[in-house]
This record gives structure tokens, sequence and C-alpha cells, in this order.
């Protein structure tokens, strides 16, 4: 594999319908490693990760302009395929989403199936047994692949989904909140995953726990909104210990500190 | 806050802690009462309608070679069994192949409305099924018999004539018909079984795509940006997340098509050349009926014990859909999915 390039966002304006959601983001985010986005609610950080993957467009009316490059490629421009996008940049949802129909095993295998459809029944033991080992999950799960993957806890769900994102080889890995429906320890083991995964992948997390954030991520972007119906801006965005002690600025001081408004 | 005003027959409690009520609501009570009378009487209908059946059948009964023996009848009339296992044959017959022309098109348009259509072009197209739903089976049976049946005509040339085996491949009857089904000897008007299956399949259409659409409309947002985030197609996500979640609904939807098809007797009457053989050749005219347009097209000149023959036919047909319902939920309750 060639060396990893950064993403590379510019002049991006996010927009549903009319509305403009988060207006005129430029940020460079750094491969294989994680970039944590906070802020309050509704100030747009889940509209800016989906543009990353171009999960919006499934949003009717939502779209996007700027340039987005990911490996030296803009994903916005004429001709891409956005399933091609999201086959090299994957997503884990808020809250944990296992194909219900399938089995463990089936849903590691889904993405990859979606991809190259045939895979020899040893060639996918060893993906399942690898998605689930780098997913932290395969001690638990061993002797019940071929069991419902609802039947797992919410934890272990969110690992699952993990495991199958990661089981399709991506480049990035997004996650919007991916502990908030989880209990501490749950959400322990999947910040110490995290931390494994970023030898192999590039992350942007969405968190609105600060410990989290500052815990699992080496860069930190804080996002605020003036007003209702105003659009979201990134404020700052700098290394996470920087952020964190000594923000530039005032309004990602007030936020960290607790202090809103 | 007094409790006592609420539920004036509880018995005097002053005592009592204010948050409970002494009895049922008034609303409460009258709901309740008024479903379960309505459960009640739906039961007590489809138990006299079945009491029915089964009083007026007892002239043939009687008079048939089956129980003449326990009534002592002389000079038996009726076959219990083999006078109406042709019409069963027939009606079984039409309703499956109605079905199997259905049920894919259905799923086509259903998905169709649900995932593929631009918004306002689902909502017109939706409409349009429904309104498909309100026609009278008498027009579908006009339609069928005036228009489509001389339509059909040079495609079951085709699958009759056309569609059969070459002589140069060896170990088959050459000459014959491929599919079994349309083997024979079709002679137009096409007033034959097929052409009854088709109209049936229209008929019943509607009613499945409806129900369909109503279930793939429900699959979780969250399972379908699951598939999208893996990089899956339009296509791949009705395959990989729409219609898993959608089969028993779909299977469901089914069953009550074909509870319908099983029924039907205008259209089925209007159209099909009655016969009343077990013949597979369903191309062939004059050679099936079902047992309703069968009841519908004698119960006019018959009388006394014929009509009672008729009656009983009308009890089959009730057990049957009776049986059939009772396979279609089994059938749904094993392909439930949970979660
Ligand atoms: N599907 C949508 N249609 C229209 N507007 C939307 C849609 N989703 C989000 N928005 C709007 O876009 C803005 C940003 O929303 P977004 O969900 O990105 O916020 P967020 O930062 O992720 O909030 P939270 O922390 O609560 O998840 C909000 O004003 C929201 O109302
Ligand atoms: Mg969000």
């Amino acid at each position: 594999m060639a060396a990893p390039q950064p993403i590379t966002v510019e002049d991006l304006n996010i927009y549903y319908g009319d509305f403009l959601a988060v207006e005129d983001v430029n940020v460079t985010i750094q491969p294989r490693s994680v970039t944590a986005l906070i802020g309050p609610s509704g100030c747009g950080k889940s509209t800016f990760l989906r543009t990353l993957n171009r999960m919006h467009e499934v949003i009717p009316g939502a779209y996007a302009k700027g340039t987005v490059e990911i490996n030296g490629e803009n994903i916005y421009a004429q001709g891409v395929d956005p399933v091609n996008v999201r086959r090299r940049v994957g997503m884990v949802f808020q809250k944990a989403n296992p194909f219900p129909t399938m089995s463990i095993r089936d849903n590691v295998l889904a993405g990859v199936k979606l991809n190259n459809r045939r895979i020899s029944k040893r060639d996918a033991d060893e993906l399942v047994e690898s998605s689930l080992k780098g997913a932290n999950l395969w001690n638990e799960v061993k002797d019940r692949l071929d069991k419902p993957g609802m039947g797992l806890s919410g934890g272990q769900q969110q690992r699952l989904c993990i495991a199958r994102t990661i089981a399709v080889r991506p480049e990035v890995v997004l996650m919007d909140e991916p502990c908030s429906a989880l209990d501490p320890i749950s959400t322990l083991a999947i910040e110490d995953l995290i931390h494994e995964l970023k030898d192999n992948y590039t992350i942007v997390i969405v968190t609105h726990n600060m410990q989290q954030a500052s815990r699992v991520s080496d860069r930190t972007g804080f996002f605020n909104i003036a007003g209702t119906g105003k659009p979201g801006h990134l404020i700052e965005f700098d290394d996470t210990e920087k952020m964190f002690t000594n923000p530039e600025n005032k309004q990602t001081e007030d936020y960290i500190s607790g202090r809103f408004g | 806050m007094s409790s006592t005003d609420v539920a004036p027959d509880a018995p005097e409690a002053p005592e009592q802690s204010s948050l409970r009520s002494g009895g049922r609501r008034f609303g409460d009570t009258l709901f309740s009462t008024l479903s379960v009378g309505s459960g009640i009487l739906i039961f007590v209908t489809l138990a006299l309608v079945a009491i029915f059946l089964t009083a007026e059948s007892m002239p043939a009964f009687r008079e048939s070679k089956e129980l003449a023996g326990i009534f002592g009848t002389a000079d038996p009339a009726f076959s219990l069994i083999g006078g109406v296992a042709p019409y069963i044959f027939g009606t079984v017959l039409a309703a499956l192949i109605a079905l199997v022309i259905a049920i894919p098109v259905s799923i086509g348009i259903a998905l169709f409305i649900s995932h593929y259509a631009p918004r306002r072009m689902a909502a017109g197209l939706g409409y349009m099924i429904d309104l498909l739903a309100a026609v009278p089976s008498v027009v579908y049976g006009l339609w069928g018999g005036v228009w489509l049946v001389p339509r059909l005509e040079p495609l079951y040339v085709f699958l009759n004539q056309t569609l059969v085996w070459p002589s140069w491949v060896p170990l088959v009857p050459s000459g014959e018909a491929i599919i079994p089904l349309f083997a024979g000897d079709p002679t137009a008007p096409m007033r034959n079984l097929a052409s009854a299956a088709v109209v049936l399949a229209v008929m019943i259409l509607p009613i499945i795509t409806a129900m369909a659409r109503e279930v793939f409309l429900q699959v979780p947002r969250l399972q379908e940006e699951a598939a999208l985030a893996l990089g899956a197609t339009r296509f791949e996500v009705v395959k990989t997340v729409v219609l898993p979640f959608g089969r028993s609904g779909v299977v469901a939807a089914s069953m009550l098509g074909l509870g319908r098809a099983l029924g039907e007797t205008m259209a089925v009457l209007m159209i099909l050349a009655p016969g009343a053989t077990f013949s597979w050749h369903i191309l062939e005219v004059g050679m099936h009926n079902t047992i309703a347009a069968n009841i519908a097209s004698k119960q006019a000149e018959s009388s006394g014990a014929d009509m009672s023959y008729l009656i009983y036919t009308g009890l089959v047909l009730f057990v049957l859909t009776f049986i059939i319902n009772a396979i279609a939920r089994w059938i749904v309750s094993r392909t439930t999915v949970k979660g």
C-alpha cells in the first residue's frame, strides 16, 4: 500500500435543501490517526461526518459543495460513484445496527460479499476471524458464529459493526457517537479498540464525551453554532492536547470548561 | 383530589389513597365491551355460516355413496369425494398459477414504489394500485373475456407449439411442450384455466402490492444505512436488507391474495369454459372449473338435493380456505424474523 495521504477538506458547505447546515469547512485530517469532533448538539458534526463518505446523499434534499480529497482524489468530482467512496470510507453508527436476519459470521462478511461477491470458505473463515479479532470480539463469539448478531449485548453488537466495517478493509472509518448507547465497560472496550485501529485506519469520531475525545484522539475539531437556524462552523482544529489545555479560541475554551454560550 | 367522583360505583372508601381509582373508568369499560363484543360477533358469524353450510348439506350427505351405509340410503346419487375433487383441483391450480404470476410482479411494483420511484410518482402509483383493488370483479370478468383472451392466444400458441423439444435432443418426447403444463390441444377462444388465472393474478396484484409496499416502507432506516455504508448499491440494499426484512410480510400478503383467488367467482365464471377433469394442461379449453364458479353457474336452476350438493361444495371451499389460511399462518410464524 502506498503511503497514506491526509484527507483534505476545502471550502465545504453542506445544505439540507435551502438550509445551510455547515459553512465553509477547511481542514486536513491526518492519516493513521484519530480525529475527534466535538461541539454542542445541532452544530453539524454528524452532517459533516457524513459528507466524508457521501452518506448525507441518502437524505432527500441534502447536498454538499466544495472538495473532499481522500488519497488525492476528490470524492465530489464528476463521475465519482458514491458506492465506491463508501467502500473506502466505512461508517459506524450511534446505534449498533447489525443485520437482524444474519448470523454473526454473515454480518462480518456482508460487506465483502457485496464488494467482490465470491470468496472461498477458507478465505471467509480467515477474514471473519481476523476482523472479529481486530474488533476485540473474537474470544466472546468464536463458539457461536452462526447465531444471530442480534443476540449479542449492545456493546458486542457495536464491536460486531466495527468488525463488519473493517472486514472490507477501508482506508477511513467514521464513527458517529459510537459509545453513546453503551455502558462504561463497553465504552472502554471500544476506546481500546480505536487505539489499536489507528495503526491501520484513519479514524474520525464524533463524541459528546469530552474525556473520551481527550483519551482517544490525536487531534480534535470543535464545531459551534451561533444560534438556531444559523450554520455550524469549525471553530478550531488542533492537537488534542493543545485543545484541552490551551485552546486558541475563547468559544473552545468555554465549551471545554463547561461554560456554554 | 377525589377519586370517588370518577368511579361512582366504587364502595365508599374515604381513607383510600387518592392515586387509586375505585373502579374502571367509564370510557375504558365501554371500549373494552365494544371490542370484546365485536370479537365475539365475528366468531358467532363464522360459526353460523359453518352451521348453515353443514345443516343444508345434510340432504346431500344422506344421498351420498360414501355415507349411504350410515343413513341407509337405497339409491345414492352423489359422490362426496369424486364429485367435488375436480373442482378442488381446478380451484387450487388456478389460484396457485395466479399467485406465481402475481407475486413477482407485486414485489417489483412495491419495491419500485418504496425504493426507486421519485416521491411524487410513488404517491401516484400507490393511488392507482389502490384504485385497481376497488374495480369490481364483474368488470375484470368482462375485460378478461372480451379483451384479454383473444390477445393471449398468440402467447398460448407459442408456449404450446414453439416451446417444444427439438428432435435432436435425445431422450425427450420431441415435438412435445417443454413445460408439460402447456401441453395438450388448445383451441380458440382460449377460455382456459390459464386465462382465468391471468385475470385472477391481475385481481390479486393490488392486494399483494399494497401490503408489500407497506412492509418495505417500514424497513428501519438504520438498517438500510448500514448496508449503504458498506458500499452497497441500491439493488444490494434491497437484496440484503429490504427483502429479508419484508419476507414474512410478503408471505402474509400473498396468502391474503391466495384467499381472494380461491373464492373469486364472477371473473372465473365469465372467462372459463367449464369442465371437470384433473388435467394439468392449463391451455386446454373445457377441462377445469372452480368450486365458486361452479356454484354460481348452477345455483339458479338447482333445488332439493342438487341444491344441497352445491351447498356441500360451498362447505368444502370454506374448509379449504381455512386449511390454507392455517398453513399460511404457520409459514409466517416460521419465517418471521425477530429484531
Ligand atoms: N435530515 C435532515 N434534514 C434537515 N435538516 C437536518 C437533517 N439532519 C440534520 N439537520 C439539521 O442540520 C443541523 C446539524 O445537524 P447534525 O445532526 O449534523 O448535528 P450534530 O452536531 O450531529 O448534533 P448532535 O450532537 O445532536 O448529534 C441541525 O440544525 C439539524 O437540524
Ligand atoms: Mg449527531
